[in-house]
């Protein structure tokens, strides 16, 4: 085969449209904004979105520039869960008593890792504890990218950031990743689903998934991060795939309780795979003991999975 | 025919919210707030009031929900105390920022350490500079008129605004008192739908929230000054129109016996109660005392303020919390200085920190202010009535 | 286009800052941030849209005979195009020196 085989995708399953304007000022190569873009193609126009703080909301919004075709809010760090509860009490109540004319219009929180798991995680879990019917979508770049890649809850074992770096008594970051998935399923919410821009059709399908669905939905987004990852700009949808083809990010959902597996992978490479080409892993790359052990932990996680998937 | 109830104070602020029409609550709770909220919530339950009480998980969320539920032009409302206002406080910033007309009734009462459910001031004190109206209750029925006039003035189009209403915990909160209500025809006579500037709405896209550089921070930061001065006629307006339809006409400061007064009292809330009544007995006495009560604390009402003092020789201001390490005293004494420095023949005066997490302030109180006062034994300030 | 925000008198700005005009970051180039552009060979092209799908700038645009083709304006020349193009009819090159 003198071609590379690379996938063709449905191109006109994709909404044309944009409701994410272009001058934003994301970096190049940004894994996180090019979700952003891919969802809201899911999303469409009958959308209200509130922000966390973080790369997102700066790099859409600074005065008098929006990049955001929909409307839009940002109120601060912690609480975007909060403040979309209370956009979707607004418009159920105010359409209850004919205030506003009935329609559907999905009310969507953003965060960043940290904005999630981190310092928004209480308003997250009291905003799903009480089913508001919105969805809250995690953009993971598995740190505080916006001040300066320092570590998150959801930054990796091993990854160093500027607060876990690599030094001669520590290799980066010293504990695993938090499972937000797993957070999100205690809550027994009805939609949750881990999506790839790499993966832009099940990104796609899941995102329409959770618009429709009633109740609170969590998208746990991977976005790679070229700067604070320590790649080339133009790898980060190879580098989203090997997340997915390692079985360190497995595409997946829990729709009402039942576990599936989107996107399957027959035999998962090694994940030496994923971590060599990341400068923020280039430490350990010796440290055959600290891969065995992620090596083992993405094994064992991947086959859970597959088991909860067939029990469904 | 007047139509007095005698009831809990909270419960008549409950039933001033439901007569607003509120569309949503988010409130945690916290003593002594929580009696609006556990009736508010029995309304809603009770399909009495049409709204969505939302039992957020922290104050911090009581107020992001409400940013949300306003955003989208729902009649938001939310209360609090003390802890909570501290937790919320960075939020409480925001609303103003945002031009959210939210209105919070704050049941007063001291921050902690230590811990102390009981009446002082510091927790309003702690949001004195956030960009809110804050009007203090000195009575359960102010407490009631005021939430219709906190939205008559907050959804103003020329005012968009988040109001504060100040009633001291537990001394109102808990009070038993006779309430005049209103009829819900008069209050929607009296305040119209909202109808927001602008909306969270796909029909017309906007972002709300944008961030600024240096370049134009200090022009937003003015906008927001200038939004909140310029809010003074239109919260003479709301109280006026209040007079017309209900009787009880109020005024950003109130005064009492300030004729002839040569020493005055300065109060804020409940305590002006017990201020008027020892004011009474002094003059009883023949003595020069009368009493100026501040109703309007943001946007602060310097030339109502400088008028009614008049010509007095002194002011006794009493201050409800203390502004630890500061030059003199209480923080509405230091305000107060600060608005009399430019005046000849400004007047001395004397600051007592009084009432510190519900310590009691009696009538004989302001008596033995006014002799330390007067005979010049009181110095610029001192805590009142602490032993030792 | 909005005018520059250093060029707004505070009591020209909108109640709480809200910016009335969708999109407007349109109107911002972040082309010139660029260091390579990505070129297309149309004979390799299959206009299949994978350089549109995976653009992060929003940058690819559908002529009228099919072919997606970058808006210099907004790329910022992150080459996921390049390395994406199921044929490898795009490759990078660099900007010349002004």
């Amino acid at each position: 085969m003198e071609t590379k085989k690379k996938k063709v995708f449905p191109v006109r399953k994709l909404d044309a449209e944009e409701y994410f304007a272009p001058g934003h000022r994301a970096c190049e190569g940004c894994g996180e904004v090019l979700a952003l873009r891919l969802i809201h193609k899911a999303l469409g126009p009958n959308v209200i979105v509130a922000s966390a703080t973080g790369c997102m909301e700066i790099i859409s919004s600074p005065f008098p520039y929006t990049s955001w075709e929909v409307p839009w809010i940002h109120v601060a760090f912690e609480n975007t869960a909060a403040v979309a509860g209370g956009i979707e009490a607004g418009l159920k109540v105010l359409q209850r008593k004919a205030k506003r004319e009935k329609k559907k219009i999905v009310v969507v929180a953003m965060a960043g890792d940290g904005g999630t798991a981190d310092i928004g995680l209480q308003a997250l879990s009291g905003a799903m504890e009480r089913g508001h019917d919105f969805i809250f979508i995690c953009y993971d770049n598995e740190a505080y990218m916006n001040t300066g890649v320092q570590r998150s809850s959801l930054t990796p074992l091993g990854a160093s950031t500027t607060t876990s770096p690599a030094g001669a008594c520590q290799h980066g970051q010293t504990v695993w990743k938090k499972n937000m998935m797993a957070i999100a399923a205690a809550h027994y919410i009805p939609y949750i689903a881990t999506v790839s821009p790499s993966y832009p059709m099940d990104l796609v399908e899941k995102v329409t998934k959770a618009a429709n669905i009633k109740g609170p939905a969590y998208i746990h987004a991977l976005s790679v991060c070229p700067p604070g990852w320590g790649i080339s700009s133009s790898e980060t949808v190879k580098l989203g795939r090997l997340a997915v083809e390692t079985g360190v990010f497995p595409l997946y959902e829990i729709e009402k309780g039942k576990y599936r597996v989107t996107v399957n992978v027959e035999k998962l490479k090694p994940v030496e795979a994923y971590l060599q080409p990341q400068a923020r892993f280039r430490h350990i790359q010796s440290d055959l003991d600290l891969i065995a052990r992620i090596s083992y932990r993405v094994q064992t996680y991947w086959e859970r999975l597959k088991a909860k998937a067939a029990r469904a | 025919m007047r139509n007095h109830q005698g009831m809990e104070v909270s419960f008549a602020a409950a039933e001033a919210v439901r007569l607003c029409n509120v569309d949503v609550v988010a409130a945690y709770p916290i003593t002594p707030q929580t009696h609006i909220v556990e009736r508010l919530s029995k309304y809603v339950a009770d399909g009495k009031m049409d709204a969505e009480f939302v039992p957020v998980e922290s104050e911090h969320s009581a107020l992001s929900l409400c940013i949300g539920s306003s955003a989208v032009g729902a009649r938001s409302f939310t209360c609090t105390s003390s802890q909570g206002l501290a937790l919320m406080n960075e939020i409480v910033y925001l609303v103003p920022a945002l031009r959210l007309p939210i209105v919070m009734i704050l049941a007063n009462r001291s921050l902690s350490g230590p811990l102390s459910i009981w009446n002082d001031h510091s927790d309003v004190m702690s949001v004195r500079d956030t960009g809110w109206i804050q009007l203090f209750a000195e009575n359960g029925q102010e407490v009631f008129d005021h939430v219709m006039i906190a939205y008559k003035i907050a959804e103003n189009e020329n005012v968009l605004l988040p109001v504060i209403i100040n009633m001291d915990g537990f001394i109102l909160s808990h009070m038993f008192e006779p309430i005049e209500l209103t009829g819900q025809e008069a209050v929607n006579t009296y305040l119209p739908s909202y109808r927001p500037r602008f909306i969270l709405h796909p029909d017309r896209p906007v972002t709300m929230g944008a961030y600024t550089m240096p370049t134009l921070f200090t022009e937003a930061k003015k906008a927001q000054e200038e939004a909140l001065l310029a809010s003074y006629p239109y919260i003479l307006q709301a109280w006026k129109d209040w007079g017309t339809l209900c009787g009880r006409v109020y005024h950003p400061v109130e005064t009492y016996y300030t004729e002839g007064a040569e020493t005055l009292f300065v109060t804020m809330g409940s305590i002006g109660e017990t201020a008027g009544e020892a004011v009474r007995l002094l003059r009883e006495q023949g003595q020069k005392a009368g009493l100026v009560k501040l109703r309007l604390w943001r946007p602060f009402p310097l030339e109502d303020f400088l008028r009614e003092i008049g010509s007095a020789q002194r002011l006794i201001v009493i201050d409800r919390a203390l502004s630890p390490g500061g030059p003199g005293g209480g923080p509405v004494a230091g305000e107060i200085r600060a608005a009399l420095y430019n005046r000849e023949n400004r007047p001395q005066v004397f600051n007592f920190i009084a009432g510190l997490g519900g310590r009691e302030v009696t009538v004989g109180s302001f008596q033995e202010m006014f002799v330390s006062s007067v005979s010049g034994k009181a110095s610029g300030y001192q805590i009142f009535g602490v032993r030792g | 286009m909005p005018k520059a925000d250093f060029e707004y008198l505070w009591d020209e700005l909108e109640p709480g800052c809200v910016i009335t005009e969708p999109g407007n970051s349109r109107s911002f180039y972040t082309g010139d941030w660029r260091a390579f552009s990505p070129v297309l060979e149309k004979e390799s092209c299959i206009k299949c849209g994978t350089c549109w799908i995976f653009c992060p700038d929003m940058a690819y645009q559908k002529n009228e005979k099919g072919y997606y083709i970058a808006d210099l304006n907004y790329c910022k020349g992150c080459g996921i195009c390049a390395a994406e193009c199921p044929t490898g009819a795009i490759h990078m090159e660099k900007e010349k020196e002004i």
